[in-house]
């Protein structure tokens, strides 16, 4: 699909999203449905989609073991593989729980990612390409603090560690209230994300409305989420009357909450209810990549798989009556020296 | 994606003969041409592909998540020798699986049903199949991409399965569908006869005396031996492999290794794993029951890429059962008494890790100035590299035989290699244009090591290298030769009532010292 055509459509779907929750509260004055109704069935629809996706990849037989193998080979005694390799190469499951715990906490195969440059004439180069690696990283860390950040707002008393991080985030306490810095890393990594996407010709290629969209998205909820906190005020004490009886399943909606909260309260809901329909089912399935969390070990102890079934073969007492009399004058053995015909 | 494919000539392998189908019972054997309008597809083929698509679905995890969880981040995109060399977007890794993932979405996830185009979904037609064949044939399963991906997405699993559809519908080429029915019938790919084989290492046996004044005896078929022993047949039949081989028959020679070669199960390398699951464990049911009917303790096998791919990730769960009472038994070198642990499921050793371990125990008289002339490089293939993760042996061997030795950049070599350009079936004549562009990162940095230091020979452990990277050498950078690391080895070993050496195996000059310094 065109990009123009990709980007217009995804905007287009986020920016609706938006008019949708605006009048829907403003004009039509569906609280209850913004504010309670939708985000319940958004929470629903996240944990069975999510669950129902893990249970299917996870019913779902790994018949072969096949490891990418990064480093050396657990192999002779004497040949002294390192602590690299161990991850890389395990050959324990230690170092396949070693391997997936830097993948999934530090993006490790991103941090490895190369870029290929042609030099003059035939020459190519590959140079080190960290910029992914370090979008992605802070677009997901990022994101993470935030969502935890938001603890407070379903929470009473807020869990220890929520006044912590906010502590943390808000370092530069130059203003009032304190800059979360997490928000504004949120939407820079995202930029990046999305002019990536728009400016490398690779990523226009195979960028896809699903890659738009939920950046689109995100994007939504980090400016409406800026514009709450920072510029058009919502009375944040109504908010947390809401989300709290959300939390308690007592719902109420107070009056006078700001029309921007529906409408941020309105993306997440939706964001939460496409992601067991989209790739960003990859936070879960990450974890059960077979070529990542298995150990390569296949030659050392035999991995069942568990439709394994007979197959007709080429047996050597068929082979040998084809090739009797030729295996007889070349002077090979054979298993019935009688040349007799075949039944 | 919407650009239709245009199938262009040498870019792809020629349709097999439907007599090659006929040997192992596949379906739909015709005489068909890719360039054709007309594929001569069965009436039913989307019913066909998509009952065999759900099937794999049931059946592999991989295929089902590598369907579903690809975010298309574009760190596998210049990843691809074929798109470095191609350019075609198309065969940028993501977009090789979106061919599939977009026809998975239509039909099996409820975003493609809903939204189709938008969700990034399209129908299966005749288009899209003849799309599908093209840049499947141009993905030599070499898992580079796999390496960089953030959750390990393996675009050769994806192609397997693919090609699983195109042999259902009798869409196979020529260049694996033979070596499938040959293998399937004589024992090798190049169906070599037993008498045949034969009389092949026999003419060995005489080179190998003229060269080294020693007169070798490798047995066949032997009942009781210690040791099966298994190569892929392209080490009997083609130079360079040829000198390989030489290599493996001194060397056994030379330790009295109670080994014995087979007729039967004559070839290590497995066509099947280009064609379907079912036919690579058809052909690998040969190695167990040769091994039992001989009654051997282990095998040994030679210097292949995509064999040791199966033995490392298939052999003993789809074939184990058949060596259940047989006399296989946790390898143990009889020279040096190690205990080749690692292989105590399958049974199977490599033949560097068996070499390597002779040399660190002292059991080789080697003489590395008679490799003088040669400045060596280290090609990995990509199978025992990415599939698994055989990178110190084969260097060690090579250091102890070479005295010249310098590796490519890191960013070509060990699991970051790049394929020879010809991998997974797709070492044909015809499809030439595009096995020069596959090759090109390969021959890239071959390149680079010989401006730099005067490399002049390229070694490898697999037998499709050995016969594509020659071609490719000989375009890219022909003062570049390719050899196997066993070849070395012979070279450089000391025998035991040789004669006064002169030549090495290729009946070439050994360097002598003006030479060496004239390099």
């Amino acid at each position: 699909m065109h990009i123009i055509i990709s980007l217009t459509v995804s905007f287009l779907a986020v920016f609706g999203l938006v008019v949708i929750a605006f009048f829907g509260v403003w004009a039509a004055h569906l609280e209850w449905l913004f504010g309670v109704v939708i985000p319940y069935l958004a929470v629903i629809t996240f944990f069975v989609g999510m669950v129902y996706k893990v249970v299917q990849w996870a019913r779902c037989p790994v018949p072969f073991r096949i490891t990418s193998t990064c480093g050396q080979q657990k192999t002779l005694p004497w040949l002294k593989r390192t602590y690299v390799d161990k991850l890389d190469n395990p050959s324990s499951t230690a170092g396949a729980v070693g391997r997936m715990i830097l993948e999934v906490l530090c993006f490790r195969s991103l941090f490895k990612n190369t870029r290929l440059e042609f030099g003059s004439g035939q020459e190519i180069k590959y140079k080190s390409a960290k910029w992914l690696w370090l979008g992605a990283i802070v677009f997901h860390y990022a994101f993470l603090i935030v969502l935890l950040r938001h603890i407070r707002f379903f929470a009473q008393p807020e869990p220890f560690f929520v006044p912590l991080i906010e502590n943390i985030d808000g370092f530069f306490q130059m203003f009032v209230p304190a800059l979360y810095q997490s928000g504004f890393l949120l939407g820079a990594a995202l930029t990046y994300l999305l002019l990536r996407r728009i400016l490398d010709g690779k990523m226009r290629y195979i960028s896809l409305p699903a890659d738009y969209f939920p950046l689109f998205m995100i994007l939504g909820l980090v400016t409406t989420g800026i514009l709450m906190r920072y510029l058009l005020k919502v009375d944040i004490v109504a908010v947390k009357e809401l989300t709290l009886g959300l939390a308690q399943f007592r719902p109420v909606v107070p009056e006078g909450i700001g029309v921007l909260f529906y409408i941020h309260l309105f993306l997440v809901s939706v964001f939460f209810a496409y992601f067991p329909f989209s790739k960003l089912t990859h936070m879960a399935g990450v974890f059960l990549s077979p070529t990542r969390n298995l150990s390569n070990n296949s030659r050392m102890v035999r991995h069942i798989n568990p439709w394994n079934y007979p197959v007709k073969v080429h047996t050597y007492e068929a082979y040998e009556d084809e090739f009797r009399e030729k295996m007889i004058d070349a002077g090979l053995p054979v298993d019935k020296e009688s040349a007799s015909p075949a039944e | 994606m919407q650009t239709p494919v245009d199938i262009k000539p040498a870019m792809h392998c020629y349709a097999c003969e439907p007599a090659r189908l006929k040997v192992v019972d596949f379906p739909n054997p015709r005489v068909w041409s890719a360039m054709d309008e007309d594929w001569k597809l069965p009436k039913n083929w989307k019913e066909i592909v998509m009952d065999a698509f759900k099937d794999r679905l049931d059946r592999f995890r991989t295929f089902k998540l590598f369907m579903d969880i690809c975010v298309r981040c574009g760190a596998c995109a210049d990843k691809c020798h074929f798109f470095i060399g191609s350019a075609d977007p198309k065969n940028m890794p993501v977009l090789r699986a979106e061919l599939i993932r977009s026809v998975y979405r239509r039909n099996f996830t409820a975003a493609g049903k809903v939204f189709g185009k938008l969700a990034g979904a399209r129908d299966l037609d005749y288009g899209v199949l003849k799309e599908w064949w093209y840049y499947l044939y141009q993905c030599s399963e070499c898992r580079r991409c796999s390496v960089f991906c953030p959750y390990g997405i393996d675009t050769a699993d994806i192609t397997i399965i693919g090609r699983e559809f195109t042999n259902l519908l009798g869409l196979n080429i020529d260049w694996i569908a033979a070596p499938v029915a040959f293998c399937y019938r004589t024992g090798n790919h190049l169906g070599i006869q037993p008498h045949a084989y034969k009389s092949m290492l026999e003419f060995f046996q005489d080179e190998i005396e003229e060269v080294t004044g020693v007169r070798v005896e490798p047995s066949y078929n032997r009942k009781g031996a210690e040791i099966l022993f298994i190569t892929p047949s392209g080490d009997v039949f083609a130079d360079p492999g040829t000198y390989t081989c030489m290599g493996y028959m001194i060397l056994f020679h030379e330790l009295g290794l109670d080994v014995t070669w087979s007729t039967y199960a004559s070839e290590g390398g497995n066509f099947g794993l280009f064609t379907s699951h079912e036919m690579m464990k058809r052909l690998n049911a040969k190695m167990y029951m040769e091994a039992k009917r001989l009654g051997v303790k282990w095998i040994l096998g030679g210097e292949c890429g995509h064999m040791w791919r199966v033995i490392n990730q298939y052999m003993a769960t789809m074939n184990y059962d058949i060596a259940e009472g047989s006399k296989l038994e946790e390898p143990v070198s009889p020279l040096t008494g190690t205990k080749f642990e690692s292989a105590k499921g399958t049974k199977m050793v490599h033949i560097t890790e068996f070499t390597a371990d002779l040399i660190k125990h002292n059991k080789l008289k080697l003489d590395p100035k008679r490799n003088d002339k040669v400045k060596v490089t280290f090609h990995d293939s990509c199978n025992p590299a990415r599939a698994m993760g055989l990178l110190e042996e084969p260097r060690y061997v090579i250091k102890n035989v070479c005295n010249h030795f310098y590796e490519m950049p890191s960013t070509t070599i060990r699991e970051q290699t790049f394929c020879c350009g010809g991998g997974s079936g797709l070492n044909a004549g015809e499809d030439v244009e595009l096995r020069m562009r596959g090759g090109l990162p390969r021959a890239n940095a071959v390149k680079f090591v010989h401006d730099k230091y005067g490399v002049n020979m390229l070694s490898c452990i697999c037998a499709i290298d050995r016969a594509v990277l020659p071609d490719l050498m000989k375009y890219w950078v022909p003062e570049a030769g390719v050899c196997g690391v066993h070849e070395l080895v012979a070279n450089a070993m000391v025998l035991e009532g040789e004669k006064e050496k002169t030549v090495d195996l290729r009946n070439e000059p050994l360097a002598e010292t003006e030479d060496a310094e004239d390099v």
